[in-house]
């Protein structure tokens, strides 16, 4: 079985996230895996990992990312969790990219990967932590024309024969839901589907020194037109921090904190 | 640029949600408002769109047989489907926007809609407007509400899923009636994908919606699992109930706020016993006032109120709870 697992490099949440002429800053210093793709990968090495043992060898998880050299930063720590391989897509050209110009960089990948050996699933996380657009997974089945299952809870793979049908759960706003598909599929992993696990010893060591690729448009057969800004159907206009809020009015309780509570909503005309 | 067409989503159609009453005063802004549905709007759907200046409802007509493939009735909301209607009706009527709301399934369907029809996408605007050369440009707010971006739609056709809370709906000037026009939408294909099951959740009863409530009031694990003084709070200021991700992890509520949860942007948030930590705060840091009631002063939520109130949850909040109350009736 061969997953590739779409992976984001992002500000740390932890970290003061800024923007550096209406773009996001991807300084290495404040960048991170997104936190939601270690859901996916987790799903990615759990599917593997429940595998009868003579279909687990061979099998590959991949790790691909749509980024600058920053970005291997998301990489390694795919290695530490235990991907098999990992693959950077970098280009000026893809610079600026909107929603699509970044699914059609990341489908390309993948065909390019499914050109050496058919992958079977791409997985991602339900959104990056950055935009939160959490659109990308199902423009990636659009552009690679294969079925789309997002936000998934609860993932099983059932095996019939040579065909194999993916099934998950999930709650969406309206309702709970359980939807199939066969594979191969797009599979966006929920942050309440499972618990990702720590990285062992072993991997941490193993992750310093394993070769990431580095694929270019070109490579990819990516036209740098419909790519990048020189693609994008938005244009970033400007980012400018928000004025930090007044002094928060604190009071302590002791007795009376409902009621100045109470007191401040009504003064405020809020209730 | 006023002659612009408008389309904005109504789904489902057995009720207008505030959400939709905001896209539609949103969309009048920009010019004339139609609708798009994929199913029947009911009578009272119709009179209240009416209220809000549509003509014109496209609603989709997809073959059973299509859908009977997929799922039947189930398929019908999935956002392939929502996606082919939106696409076909921009095709038909010429339409130069699509507003929809910030559900995830909405945001999808926007996107596959956005990319069927080479549209510029914006997902999850706070503002909606246009500039010189008549280019929508939103406003959104960013990085748990600490910046504010400002982004211009350059292709010709733009898709927008916008925040609740966005605007205060307001009725168009004067109602109009409402026509439904039959929309015959050819199903892509779902490329294999089959809705096996699925179970519309229940509204709150005599509560508003997480999504679209101007007042919101959650717990966390200061609550210990004890959401009753954070529902009859809730109840005394008429807000939605909401927890964070931990207390739902923990099984004590079903819905959660936070930056893969519900993102929320009311006019007041209530943080009862949340610390505060940024997952969280990625979900409500936008909201206009903040208040937290904490019993640990060093809690990080305080760094982003407005007012506060270091105390026990059992305390303060049936206290505050009885005082509005208490005010609402004089």
């Amino acid at each position: 079985m061969r997953i590739v697992v779409a992976v984001k490099y992002v500000p740390d949440i932890n970290a003061e996230r800024r923007f550096v002429d209406a773009r996001v800053d991807r300084s290495p210093d404040v960048g991170t895996l997104n936190e939601l793709d270690e859901n996916a990968i987790e799903a990615a090495l759990r599917l593997v990992e429940a595998l009868p043992d003579d279909e687990r060898e061979g099998s590959e998880v991949v790790a691909v990312t749509v980024a600058p050299a920053e970005g291997d930063v998301a990489l390694r720590k795919s290695f530490q969790m235990g991907v098999h391989r990992a693959v950077r897509v970098s280009d000026v050209a893809l610079a600026g990219s909107d929603y699509f110009g970044t699914a059609a960089a990341l489908a390309a990948a993948v065909r390019r990967l499914g050109a050496e050996a058919p992958v079977d699933l791409v997985v991602t996380g339900m959104a990056a932590l950055d935009g939160l657009g959490s659109v990308v997974p199902a423009l990636l089945g659009a552009e690679l024309d294969l079925p789309v299952l997002t936000l998934a809870k609860k993932i099983a793979l059932d095996h019939a024969g040579d065909a194999a049908t993916l099934r998950i759960t999930r709650e969406t706003d309206e309702a709970t839901e359980t939807l199939s598909a066969p594979l191969p599929a797009v599979l966006s992993v929920a942050d309440t589907a499972n618990r990702p696990r720590f990285p062992d010893f072993k991997l941490i060591m193993a992750a310093r020194t394993k070769q990431i690729e580095q694929w270019t448009a070109a490579d990819l057969g990516l036209d740098a037109a419909a790519v990048g800004t020189a693609g994008a159907r938005t244009e970033a206009l400007s980012a400018e921090p928000r004025p930090a809020r007044a002094e928060v009015e604190l009071v302590v309780d002791k007795g009376e904190g409902g009621n100045a509570l109470a007191d401040f909503l009504i003064r405020n005309e809020l209730v | 640029m006023t002659n612009r067409t408008v389309l904005v989503l109504v789904d489902p159609a057995t009720e207008v949600r505030s959400s939709v009453l905001e896209l539609l005063t949103i969309g009048r802004g920009l010019g004339r408002v139609e609708a798009v549905t994929v199913e029947s709007p009911t009578v009272e759907v119709l009179a209240q769109l009416g209220a809000y200046g549509v003509e014109t409802v496209h609603q989709a007509e997809i073959a059973p047989a299509a859908l009977g493939s997929v799922g039947g009735e189930a398929a019908r909301h999935l956002p392939v489907v929502v996606a082919a209607a939106l696409a076909t009706a921009v095709r038909r009527t010429d339409a130069d926007v699509v507003l929809a709301p910030a559900t995830f399934g909405a945001k999808e369907a926007a996107a596959l809609a956005a990319h069927a029809l080479g549209a510029g996408l914006i997902i999850d605007a706070a503002a909606v407007g246009e500039d010189d050369d008549g280019r929508i440009v939103t406003g959104k707010r960013v990085f748990a509400g600490a910046w504010d971006t400002r982004c211009a739609v350059t292709a010709d056709v733009a898709v927008l899923t916008v925040r609740s809370n966005a605007v205060v709906p307001q009725p168009a000037q004067a109602a109009v009636a409402t026509d439904v026009e039959g929309l015959t939408v050819e199903l892509p294909g779902t490329r294999g994908v089959v809705v096996e099951s699925r179970d519309v959740k229940d509204r709150p009863v005599g509560r508003p919606t997480l999504e679209e409530a101007a007042v919101v009031v959650a717990g966390g694990r200061g609550t210990e699992g004890d959401f009753g003084p954070v529902e009859e709070f809730a109840d005394a200021v008429g807000a939605a109930v909401g927890a964070t991700r931990d207390a739902v992890f923990e099984g004590w509520f079903d819905r959660y706020v936070g930056q893969t949860g519900v993102t929320v942007a009311p006019r007041l948030y209530v943080g009862a016993g949340i610390s505060g930590a940024p997952h969280h705060r990625g979900g409500m840091q936008a909201s206009q006032v903040i208040v937290a009631v904490n019993s640990d002063p060093e809690a990080p939520i305080f760094e982003i109120c407005d007012f506060a109130v270091v105390g026990q949850l059992a305390d303060v909040l049936p206290q505050a709870a009885a005082a509005i109350r208490a005010h609402r009736e004089s």
